[in-house]
């Protein structure tokens, strides 16, 4: 029971990280229908700038992190404005490939050149170091944080997109571009934002997941395939979904590394196979799909 | 036009007149494969760095030949194209040498290659023991798994622990460790209670530390590749509390592996590795290693095991070079070397006439916070230790 116990709390940790950081992928290739291969150089980039932030500048981590959403937030605008803008609305979807996995290499190459192959690091603050005892199982603290605002940000993205005026115009966006700019929405301007929503997202799951998937210049290649997984599994521009599907697979990674080690990512693939099978458009039938 | 013309004739009769004093000399080509981009070119860079420091000291020429290292970059494990580089260098560089490697299948590959143009093979790194088994004329410079486990088993039996889990990444090098502690450490009395193999490529290290703490064990044995699924293991060891509730942790050197140190943090402080060079090595011509190393590239931090495997590899070549006076060789370069022995920054090292593999003294280490900065302080060292991982007539 104990064991049953701990499986599920470390498979929660690690699927809200796994949450965090697809998230914004999901609202990318759901609301915006953009197959952004370039969201995890996006999530590695704010990384190195917090950790810049942190160990260049000394920085606090607080700081860092607001710091590394604006910086990425700002940097990737130019390109929603000159590359992102041509392919919004997958009229070509090897084109949104193409471009978005070139911009994944280039961004790969800069960080290599700019701060070399070495790991990097984000030191945490005090106050997220030491463990936090949920009933018999403990945790590091820096996972029960990162789970409060995985809970929230899914409680945020729900409210923003489902009970504000932004939502409502976007979804119109989305679903009808012509009729909603007749209706006088401007929806180019929505676009930017939601790209910035996107991106913004990526950068804050680049950050606070540093300490499970440590950043290396390599880091936009090597994890794409989980968020991808975890979008699928979810449904594209579901957030619910995506929470749902992070945790779910969360728990069947934790739990098959805790029985059967051996069998490595098995269970992982396993478990996306089979629930894809049974939802082939994930958990909850996304609205854009 | 009639200008470049003297030119050229008077930079003939130059280097004539250079030449005129060495009459036979020749420059010697070795041929360097080893990942120079891609995740692993901190590797291809430690090597590269290496040599040119040995070179700074040695000059060089070797008995009237210039020797100079060409580099082909092979970014990651891929046999097929580390084959295919080889045979590009072997065919139309004309090199002599082939050396570094930096993984086991890489370095397997060009096994049928050397045999055939009978050219010797120096492994900078790849550290499967079977690997010399499969060519007379590779030679290593660098470590194996056995032969740092087992004395490290040994030493953690005699602390009086009897009960330990081990945790490796499910690969070639992983399973030689698991293999070398089990057997060693049984033998020694005391029980495996554990054994998990790990895939390479995982990212949350949870589950396998709860399976840890539920075997009971009073400490583990783990063995990852250097780099960032160390430090994801080495930091969920000390989150997950197993630190605290104090399992002691034991493996190979790799896992403290020098450049990781500052990133691994308070995390590794505590950990006893055992492996065959610490950059706090002390000895004069370490000392003077690294010196020559700052001089050169301005620092040496990222100075680690695979920079002394390059340095020691290059002058096992330099010695080849001398004993074949020049000449391509391979069956006399590598018999010329069998039995060597010199000092090199690790320590007193020697070539195992059998095994092809170097011989050399395997330091216990303890990672500490010293001066404001983390290092692998040596405690203890294991004087000749042999790659007990060698199977003749294989």
């Amino acid at each position: 029971m104990e064991t049953l116990f701990g499986i599920v709390v470390d498979g929660v940790a690690y699927g809200m990280i796994l949450f965090i950081i697809s998230v914004g992928l999901s609202v990318t290739l759901g609301l915006m229908r953009v197959v952004n291969l370039a969201h995890g150089a996006f999530a590695m980039v704010a990384g190195y700038v917090a950790s810049y932030a942190a160990q260049g500048l000394g920085l606090p981590y607080a700081v860092g992190l607001v710091a590394a959403i604006l910086f990425t937030v700002l940097a990737t605008l130019p390109l929603e404005k000159l590359l992102y803008r041509r392919i919004y609305g997958s009229a070509n979807e090897l084109a949104q490939v193409l471009l978005t996995i070139g911009l994944t290499f280039v961004i790969v190459a800069g960080i290599n050149y700019l701060f070399g192959p070495t790991l990097k690091r984000i030191p945490l603050p005090d106050a997220l170091l030491g463990t936090v005892a949920i009933g018999p199982k403990s945790i590091p603290v820096h996972r029960a944080f990162v789970i409060a605002l995985g809970a929230a940000t899914v409680l945020g993205l729900w409210w923003l997109l489902e009970r504000t005026d932004f939502g409502i115009k976007l979804r119109a966006a989305v679903d009808d571009p012509n009729m909603a700019a007749a209706l006088g929405i401007r929806t180019e301007r929505l676009y930017t934002a939601t790209f910035a929503l996107g991106t913004g997202l990526a950068a804050l799951g680049g950050v606070l997941g540093a300490e499970l998937l440590p950043l290396e210049p390599y880091y936009a290649i090597r994890y794409i395939v989980l968020f991808l997984a975890v979008v699928a599994v979810g449904g594209a521009g579901n957030i619910l979904g995506s929470a749902a599907a992070a945790l779910a697979l969360g728990i069947v990674d934790t739990a098959g590394k805790y029985l059967i080690p051996s069998f490595g990512e098995f269970f992982f693939y396993a478990a996306l196979i089979l629930i894809l099978f049974r939802w082939p458009h994930g958990f909850f039938q996304g609205r854009a799909a | 036009m009639s200008g470049t013309f003297r030119k050229a004739l008077l930079g003939t009769a130059f280097l004539c007149a250079l030449n005129a004093g060495s009459a036979w000399a020749d420059t010697i080509k070795v041929g360097v494969i080893a990942p120079f981009s891609g995740p692993f070119a901190t590797v291809g860079q430690t090597f590269k760095q290496a040599i040119e420091v040995y070179q700074a000291q040695h000059g060089k020429t070797v008995a009237g030949n210039t020797v100079e290292f060409v580099y082909k970059d092979l970014d990651q494990a891929n046999p097929a194209q580390s084959k295919a580089l080889a045979q590009e260098l072997v065919v139309k560089e004309k090199v002599g040498y082939l050396a570094g490697f930096f993984f086991t299948p890489d370095a397997l590959a060009v096994a049928p290659l050397i045999d055939e143009a009978n050219i010797p093979c120096v492994i900078f790194n790849a550290a499967t023991s079977a690997i010399t088994e499969k060519s007379p004329r590779y030679v290593r410079t660098s470590f194996t798994l056995w032969q740092n486990t087992v004395p490290l088993a040994e030493h953690v039996a005699k602390q009086g622990i009897r009960k330990v889990a081990t945790a490796v990444s499910d690969y070639g090098p992983g399973i030689d460790g698991e293999t070398a502690f089990k057997q060693t450490f049984e033998k020694s009395g005391g029980k495996v209670v554990d054994s998990i193999r790990m895939p390479l490529k995982s990212t949350d290290f949870a589950p396998f530390m709860q399976r840890i703490k539920d075997s009971g064990a009073e400490a583990i044995y783990a063995f990852l590749p250097a780099g960032p699924t160390t430090l994801g293991f080495a930091r969920a060891f000390s989150d997950t509390g197993l630190k605290a509730a104090g399992i002691r942790f034991f493996g190979p050197g790799d896992i403290t592996q020098e450049p990781d140190l500052p990133v691994l943090g308070d995390a590794a402080v505590g950990i006893t590795t055992t492996f065959n060079y610490s950059q706090a090595h002390d000895s004069d011509l370490n000392r003077q290693f690294l010196a020559k190393h700052k001089e050169l590239f301005g620092s040496s931090d990222i100075v680690t095991f695979t920079s002394v495997g390059a340095y020691d590899g290059a002058h096992v070549i330099y010695r080849m070079v001398e004993a074949t006076g020049g000449k391509s060789d391979g069956a006399k370069a590598v018999a010329a070397v069998k039995g060597m022995a010199w000092e090199s920054p690790r320590g007193p090292v020697r070539i195992d006439p059998e095994s092809r593999h170097v011989t050399q003294t395997i330091y216990l280490r303890v990672t500490e916070r010293k001066d404001g900065r983390l290092q692998n302080t040596e405690v203890a060292g294991f004087p000749d230790q042999p790659d007990y991982g060698f199977k003749a007539g294989k």
